[in-house]
């Protein structure tokens, strides 16, 4: 196969799995009928690692995170199958109670609207506050101090002043940092980042993306950043994972898979963003239509009827996960059949 | 003669808290054919500035041209007529169709107020949904029906009906997804070639701004602070508040991200309420000196830049000061010399 002429991929030193989804499936229960929003997942996340997930919209990219979390919204979700392990436990199994205790301690979630997590009738302080009494609770003073010393370590200016701050008073880049202060308040294992910096200037972004890398070099914590920006993907992560259609299409190390993107969704999306391409006022490429509902996936490979290059066997299957190279899975009938031939053009 | 001016143009807004100066003495030129880039933070002034020169929002100081024609003061009579010269597309498609209005109404309707016969509106509504690439039957059809792309089709489609000479875009494809923005971007190229339309492009998202403007003017807090070739600007900016955006804007490129020297902003746009004295962006700049806080800079010519002309405002800009940033089209990186 084309593939194998690659020049040598740096193989990853393997690193022991912090967190590890296998085969998660979720379903939505609606009139229109079973729908599979998360269709076996699998990843990995080893300590210091940042992994991003990336696709547009309606990929299933949320839905995901929330699972992993446990935090899904049933009904109409469920997790239908599949297992996500902390350190060696299996989430999917635990009861609400013991899950509590594992959210916000070992496994925390942070989301694009920071006004989603935070309560507007109390300070940002005393939010802080009472995470930390929730799993390690102390003196009260012992947990204001430490409080502030959360708000200083996001980087807020004058953290004693806006320790008694309500949210409304604060910015909406200050606010996520008061909820990154949140996350991080008792070491969690792993932090999952759902769109975190989507709403913010690019300005802001970079602050923010800069300070949840620190926090990580800092504390060893893996990272699960979602994001629908290619950029954000490149500045961040160790490893890519793409989804589309509640799937799986593609992963590897970010150097890898930008190099040669394999699936065609994958390509689209490259030839699509202005920065990837580093052509200025060429023609972007186009991935014609858009993301389908989950009602209306084509049968086949639910990429088929946006794909340039989609053949009669991509109407009748299913394709799943190959591994084309060590490290690398990619769900796709062209790349399994022929291969994608090294320098072809992105989006092509 | 410039499609579309602005000299010395402000708005300013009384708010409870005080005078509120979102737009500061901008000059502007849109020429035929072109696209011009309007970039900066949110809230620096943007949108207020598309607004002010369709006539939405009320200048303060400074003169509006449209080809040439004064229209600072016009009436409301006289400003529906600039309508067939002067449009304006949205980022949020959904809140500017009326949504008990069927997509061939709202086409139709700039025809209308211009007076336009029914059978006229039908056949240049089919021609124009033909040109955006939404298929006949969705004239029927009602804004809800559609996606956030094919929503932006319809505001373009619109914003053309009467052939104007320029469209303020403000922020057109900061809602779409990456796809979908390919599409509708690739459509404005195309609909520019075809019929020579200009447009003020607003945008937060350099890479789009890069991608297809020909100019640009970067904006904080209300000034221009920068303005000349987007390709200039893009391998070299002169103001360090253009060298932080660029710097800022992330890279679909691993190699060149963890390469490219990372320097990022510090600190959150001041309130525009309290600008900052002498240099607004002094608080956050990291050449600033004592000379910044004091004294304003103005906007002026930059040294040495050929035919292509060039501004910049600030006291040690990045060119003339002989700072060789190290800028690769992608990064910046300070280098003093
Ligand atoms: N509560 C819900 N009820 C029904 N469908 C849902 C619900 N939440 C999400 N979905 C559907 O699941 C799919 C994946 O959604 P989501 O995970 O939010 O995507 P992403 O985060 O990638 O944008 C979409 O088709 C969406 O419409
Ligand atoms: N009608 C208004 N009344 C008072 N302040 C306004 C009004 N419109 C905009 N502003 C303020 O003007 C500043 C510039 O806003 P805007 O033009 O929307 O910026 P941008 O489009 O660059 O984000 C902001 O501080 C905003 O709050
Ligand atoms: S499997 Fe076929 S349809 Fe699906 S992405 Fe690959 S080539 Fe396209
Ligand atoms: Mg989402
Ligand atoms: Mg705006």
């Amino acid at each position: 196969m084309a593939l194998i002429d690659a020049p040598p991929l740096t193989p990853l030193p393997p690193a022991p799995a912090l967190l590890s989804v296998s085969d998660l499936e979720v379903t939505l229960f609606t009139r229109a009928g079973q729908l599979k929003a998360v269709d076996r997942l699998s990843l990995e996340v080893a300590a210091g690692e940042t992994l991003a997930i990336v696709g547009e919209s309606g990929c299933g990219k949320s839905i995901s995170a929330l699972a992993l979390m446990r935090l899904l919204p049933e009904p109409p979700a469920k997790i239908t199958g599949g297992s996500v392990r902390l350190a060696g436990r299996d989430l999917t199994r635990l009861s609400e109670g013991e899950m509590q205790r594992v959210r916000g301690k070992d496994l925390a979630m942070i989301f694009q609207d920071p006004m989603s997590a935070l309560n507007p009738v109390l300070t940002v302080g005393r939010q802080i506050v009472e995470v930390i009494a929730r799993h390690d609770p102390a003196s009260h003073r012992a947990m204001q101090a430490r409080a502030l010393e959360l708000m200083r370590k996001v980087r807020i200016p004058d953290a004693e002043r806006r320790f008694n701050d309500y949210p409304h008073q604060l910015s909406g880049g200050m606010n996520q940092r008061i909820v990154i202060a949140m996350a991080i308040a008792c070491q969690p294992k792993v932090l999952v980042a759902d769109e975190p910096t989507t709403a913010l200037d690019v300005t802001i972004q970079a602050q923010i993306l800069d300070l949840m890398k620190e926090l990580q070099a800092e504390t060893g914590m893996g990272l699960i950043i979602i994001t629908h920006d290619l950029g954000v993907v490149a500045e961040t992560a160790d490893r890519v994972l793409v989804m589309y259609a509640g799937r799986k299409v593609e992963d590897g190390t970010v150097d890898a898979v930008f190099d040669r993107p394999l699936h065609p969704y994958t390509r689209g999306l490259m030839g699509a963003t202005p920065s990837a391409t580093l052509q200025p006022h060429g023609r972007l490429a186009e991935i014609p239509g858009s993301v389908p509902a989950l009602a209306d996936l084509p049968a086949g490979c639910a990429f088929n009827n946006r794909c340039p290059i989609a053949f009669a066997r991509c109407f009748a299957e299913r394709p799943g996960l190959t591994m084309p190279a060590p490290a690398r899975s990619v769900a796709c009938f062209a790349v399994e059949q022929e291969g994608v031939r090294h320098g072809d053009p992105v989006g092509a | 003669m410039a499609i579309l001016s602005a000299r010395s143009l402000s708005v300013h807004f009384d708010t409870p808290r005080g005078t509120l100066q979102a737009v500061n003495d901008v000059d502007l030129d849109v020429e035929a054919g072109e696209t011009v880039g309007l970039v900066g933070e949110s809230g620096c002034g943007k949108s207020t500035l598309g607004k002010a020169l369709m006539r939405l929002a009320p200048a303060t100081e400074g003169r509006i041209f449209v080809n040439g024609r004064d229209i600072t003061r016009l009436g409301k009579g006289a400003i529906d007529a600039i309508r067939s010269e002067v449009q304006m597309i949205f980022q949020d498609p959904y809140g500017s169709l009326n949504p008990r209005h069927s997509v061939g109404k709202i086409i139709g309707q700039p025809l209308s107020v211009a007076g336009w016969k029914r059978a006229d509106i039908k056949a240049r509504v089919a021609e124009l949904a033909a040109k955006v690439g939404l298929p006949e039957a969705a004239l029927d059809r009602f804004p809800h029906e559609f996606s956030g792309g094919q929503r932006q089709r319809i505001g373009i489609a619109r914003a053309l009906a009467l052939n104007p000479k320029v469209v303020i875009c403000d922020e057109p494809v900061s809602a779409l997804d990456v796809s979908v923005r390919a599409q509708v971007i690739n459509l404005m190229k195309d609909l520019q070639a075809q019929t020579g339309v200009s447009f003020l492009f607003i945008s937060h998202d350099l890479s789009v701004v890069e991608h297809i403007c020909d100019r640009l003017l970067v904006m904080y807090l209300g000034r221009v602070v920068e303005s000349g070739r987007a390709e200039d600007i893009w391998r070299r900016p002169a103001h360090p508040y253009t060298a932080a955006l660029l710097a800022a804007a992330p890279v679909a490129n691993p190699r060149l991200a963890r390469t490219r020297a990372h320097k990022t902003l510090q600190g959150e746009l001041p309130s525009p309420l309290s600008p900052p004295q002498g240099c607004a962006f002094h608080t956050r700049c990291p050449l600033a000196q004592p000379r910044c806080a004091a004294e304003r800079p103005l906007l002026r010519g930059l040294a040495g830049q050929g035919a292509a002309p060039r501004q910049v405002a600030c006291h040690f800009d990045l060119v003339d000061h002989q700072r060789t940033p190290d800028v690769t089209a992608t990064g910046t990186a300070y280098v003093s010399a």
